[in-house]
Formats: structure tokens, sequence, C-alpha cells
């Protein structure tokens, strides 16, 4: 009973197998990168950059057809060119990146969707939108997963200077003189994880593989290496069960990801062992000594 | 007390302006701090005091004039900038928020060392946090996370160090504990600026005083320039910049 439910559709099928290693290599690239956004206050900026990448993905897609490099190259394009603009305009000028962000990212968004809406049919937009991670093809797999290697090396490279960073700016502007260019290389490989992302899961539903996850961790882990490895565990625990519960009850397969991802969230927020609602409201007793 | 190891040069500042949108924040400043001086930087709210040690530690361009620090400063410069700029609930331990003060040894890829982290457990035990390494930063109080970052200063042992208020926001027992510091570091020969509110401190204190109104109103021995005239004059040029703008 327990095999045939979580094991054998995995055993059984090809293209479950598939989506599980998916799975894997979002949650390997997108937990430690959600990780950061959500410990930089860039939470929403996450689903801005999602949005920026459609009109660049329409555009591969018109050019190239389904092809998964047109896509990739066009939405990788179209991601980097907003996000390098909002952070450029934002140091020549008095806006903040968050609004500057906002505003590209919404021209991007409707030049994307009128892009698709003149020249594709609904269907197109609907693979754009949401992804197609029961089809994901070995091209698409490698690529993933190839984001995810990169991912991690980059991670590994700029680590200490992002932590400092984002716990205290002036100290390594002051240090090193530097500051700007390790913001612009995580910024690059957030749109990097969104394209690997909305390959299976749409431009709509990657960025909630990479922020639920994060978001959650908040509330049991206290380090950031710790944040890192619990919300890649929550992201790939999230694309199992989703993947099953999608099996099962034949539900589409991406909004079924998010939503576990959701209610692991929900859970953490009620259940966890940091600053959660029961911590909060049924605490235990303090040290006395 | 062991000096200094490196000659620490004099910080030159020439007809500095440092203007944000053209308002400027520190207007035509011309002087020097002589190398191993203490000097406190005082002056009513909006007088230029932060934006001063600002462009001194290369933070922000001055719009004119220009300040040397001498060779880029031999033995580096350590800020501390005031605590509102910090994120105070990012999850990081206190041994690993100190130990950032060893970056110019360690920089981007090398390890911390069994000695580094002697080194930044002795700081911690110098300003009062023994036991205190695997507490996160986010669970001290204001006075506690005060004597964390000027352990971090010590680890930094820069020739030149800037202190952006450092005082405020502690306790009484804590803020003598710290200038205990400071005036150790003052003893070893570095250079020492500090921005302070509490005149009495200042005079009690620091040898040296910069009494700032965007422009400087008096600079040099501390009785000087603290004369009720001086105070009153750098209320007045304040106020008068405050109706213009």
């Amino acid at each position: 009973m327990i095999y045939a439910t979580l094991i054998e559709p995995f055993v059984e099928y090809g293209f479950m197998r598939r989506a599980l290693i998916a799975c894997l290599a979002l949650a390997l690239g997108g937990g430690p990168i959600g990780t950061f956004l959500v410990l930089r206050r860039m939470s929403l900026m996450g689903d801005a950059m999602s949005h920026a990448i459609l009109p660049g993905a329409a555009i591969g897609f018109l050019v190239a057809g389904l092809s998964i490099w047109g896509m990739s190259v066009g939405g990788l394009v179209a991601g980097l060119a907003v996000v390098l603009l909002a952070a450029l305009i934002s140091r020549a000028t008095a806006l903040r990146e968050d609004a500057s962000l906002a505003g590209f990212y919404l021209i991007s968004l409707a030049l994307g969707v009128l892009i698709v809406s003149v020249r594709g049919s609904n269907i197109d937009l609907l693979h754009v939108l949401f992804g197609t991670i029961l089809s994901v093809t070995d091209d698409a797999l490698i690529l993933v997963a190839s984001i995810a290697s990169v991912t991690l090396v980059a991670l590994a490279v700029i680590y200490r200077p992002l932590v400092i960073e984002s716990f205290d700016p002036a100290f390594l502007r002051a240090t090193t003189g530097g500051g700007a260019a390790w913001h612009v290389v995580f910024l690059v490989l957030v749109v990097v994880n969104l394209v690997a992302g909305f390959q299976a899961l749409g431009t709509l539903m990657a960025v909630g593989l990479m922020m639920l996850p994060a978001a959650a961790a908040r509330f049991w882990a206290g380090a950031v290496w710790s944040l890192c490895a619990l919300s890649t565990a929550l992201a790939f625990l999230s694309g199992f069960a989703g993947l099953l519960v999608s099996y099962n009850f034949s539900l589409p397969s991406g909004p079924s990801i998010i939503l576990t991802a959701g209610i692991l969230y929900l859970g953490s927020i009620v259940l966890g062992t940091r600053d959660s609602l029961r911590t909060r409201y049924f605490p235990r007793a303090h040290f006395h000594d | 007390m062991r000096p200094f190891a490196l000659p620490v040069p004099a910080i030159r500042v020439e007809d500095l302006t440092v203007a944000y949108e053209r308002v400027p924040a520190v207007h035509h400043l011309s002087g020097s701090f002589a190398p191993g001086s203490l000097t406190a930087v005082v002056g009513p709210n909006g007088a230029g005091k932060s934006t001063l040690l600002k462009a001194i530690a290369g933070l922000i361009p001055p719009s004119e004039g220009r300040i040397d620090t001498g060779a880029g400063a031999r033995g580096g410069i350590a800020y501390l900038p005031q605590l509102a700029e910090i994120d105070r609930s990012f999850p990081i331990s206190v041994i690993d928020a100190v130990s950032l003060g060893l970056w110019r040894e360690i920089g981007l890829f090398r390890r911390l060392t069994a000695g580094h982290t002697e080194r930044a457990r002795a700081a911690l035990a110098a300003v009062g946090l023994d036991g205190f390494e695997m507490r996160q930063v986010g669970s001290l109080s204001a006075g506690q996370l005060q004597r964390a970052l000027f352990a971090r200063l010590m680890l930094q042992d820069a020739g030149i160090v800037l202190l952006d208020e450092p005082f405020a926001a502690v306790d009484e027992r804590t803020s003598a504990d710290l200038m205990q510091l400071v005036a150790r570091w003052h003893g070893e020969g570095r250079t020492v600026i500090a921005v302070l509110h509490d005149l009495e401190r200042v005079r009690g204190s620091f040898p040296q005083t910069l009494l700032l109104a965007r422009e400087p109103v008096a600079w040099g021995e501390t009785e000087t320039v603290l004369t009720p005239d001086n105070l009153h004059r750098a209320r007045y040029i304040s106020d008068g910049w405050s109706d213009a703008a």
C-alpha cells in the first residue's frame, strides 16, 4: 500500500522519474537562492523577476518553437536585461531598486502577454505560465541540472561577501570598497534559477518553489547554512509529495507542488521551533539562571 | 601597552564639501587629524558629523575638495557605523560576526584557523562577552551588540578607527567600558575619531575636538573648542541652514 502510493509511480513511469529529478535539481539551486532572497528582504523581487522573464520566453518560443534552448535563452536575456537595468537606474537616480524593478518588470510582463496573444494560442501561454514538469525532456533535465551545479559553485564563491553584505553592508563597503558587484552576481543567479524553474513549473510557479521553502525554513533553522540546507530539503519534499498528489488525484502537477510547499509553509508558521505561533502563544518556561 | 606596529599617517582634509542632492552636509572643511590623535566630532543634528566619517571611510565621494588618508591608509581604516545600519535579525552567531574583523587576513576564501578563533574569543573576553560566542546576534541587547562590534574593531587592528555615535543607546557602564578600549587604542598610537553627543565625556576623555555645523566652527584642543560662544555659534549656523533649506 505504502509502496504503491509513494514509490511505485516513480518506478513504473519514466516521466515521473524525470519530474522528480527535475525537482531535485530545482531544490538544490533554488533552496539557497530563496534563503538569501528572504534574508535580504527581497522576497517579492523574485516574483517580479519571474514575470520579467515572460517576453523573452515568448519571443524564444516564436523564433524557435517549443524548444528548451530558445525559450531559455530568451528568458535569460529578458530577465538579465530587466534586473541589470533596474540595478543601474537605482544607482544612477534616486529611485530605489524595488521601485525601478517594479517599473521594468511590468513593462516586460505586458510585452510578454502582448507577444503571446498576438502570435500564439492560449495553449502556448498556459505552457509558459504553468510549465510542463510531467513532460520534461532530456535537454531540459540537462539544463536544469547544469544551472543547479553552476549555482552551487557560484554561491560557494560569493558566500562570505554575500553574508556580510546582507548582515552589515556598510562594513563590507568600508573594508573592501566593493559591495555592488556581489549583489549583481546574486541577481544574475536569481534570474538563472528562475529560468531553470520555468521549464518545469512555468514562470508563475517557479518562484513558489524558491520562496515558500525558504520562508518556511526561517521557523526552524537559525544559521545561514542550515537555512539553505533545510529549504533545499523542504523544496525537494514539496516536489516529491506534490508529484504524488498530482499523480494519484489527476491534478495539474505545477500547482500541486507549489500548494504542497504552501502547506509546509503554513505548518511551519504554526508549529516551527523559532518564533512560530506555537512558541509565541504556548512558550516553554524561560530560564531562571 | 603595545604600540601599533605600523606608522599611522595623518588624515588631511582639504576644502571638503559633501552634498546630498546639492545640499551640502559638510561644507568647506579643511584641516588635519594628526597621527595618533584622539578627536571627538560634535555638533547639532544634521551638522554633517556622520557624513564626514563616511567620507573619510570612503563610503561616499566628496562633492568638492579631497581627503588624504595617506597611501591607502597603512594599517587600514576601521569604521563603526551607527547601530541602526546593521540587520539585527540576520541569523549569525556572535563569534562569526566578530570574526568578520579578520577580513584583511582571511579575505574571500581562506579558512579561519584555530589561531584566528582564539583571537576572536580573546577579543570577546576583552569586551566582557565571555561565553557569548554561540549566541545569535539578534538575541543581544543594544549594549551587548555594541560590545561585540568593538571586539570586531579590535580584530581589524587598524591604524585609523572611526566611531559613529559609539555610545548612543548603551548604558553608562557599557559606555565606560568601551571608552576604556578607545583610550587603549589611543595609547597604542592609533588615530581615533568619534562622533559624540555627550559633551561631558568629550571634555573628560578627548584631547581634540572638531565642532561641526556643516561648516567647521572650531577645531583644536577640546577646552578651546567647547566654549559657550562656539557652541552657541554652532547652533546658530545650523539653524540658519535648516531655515534656508
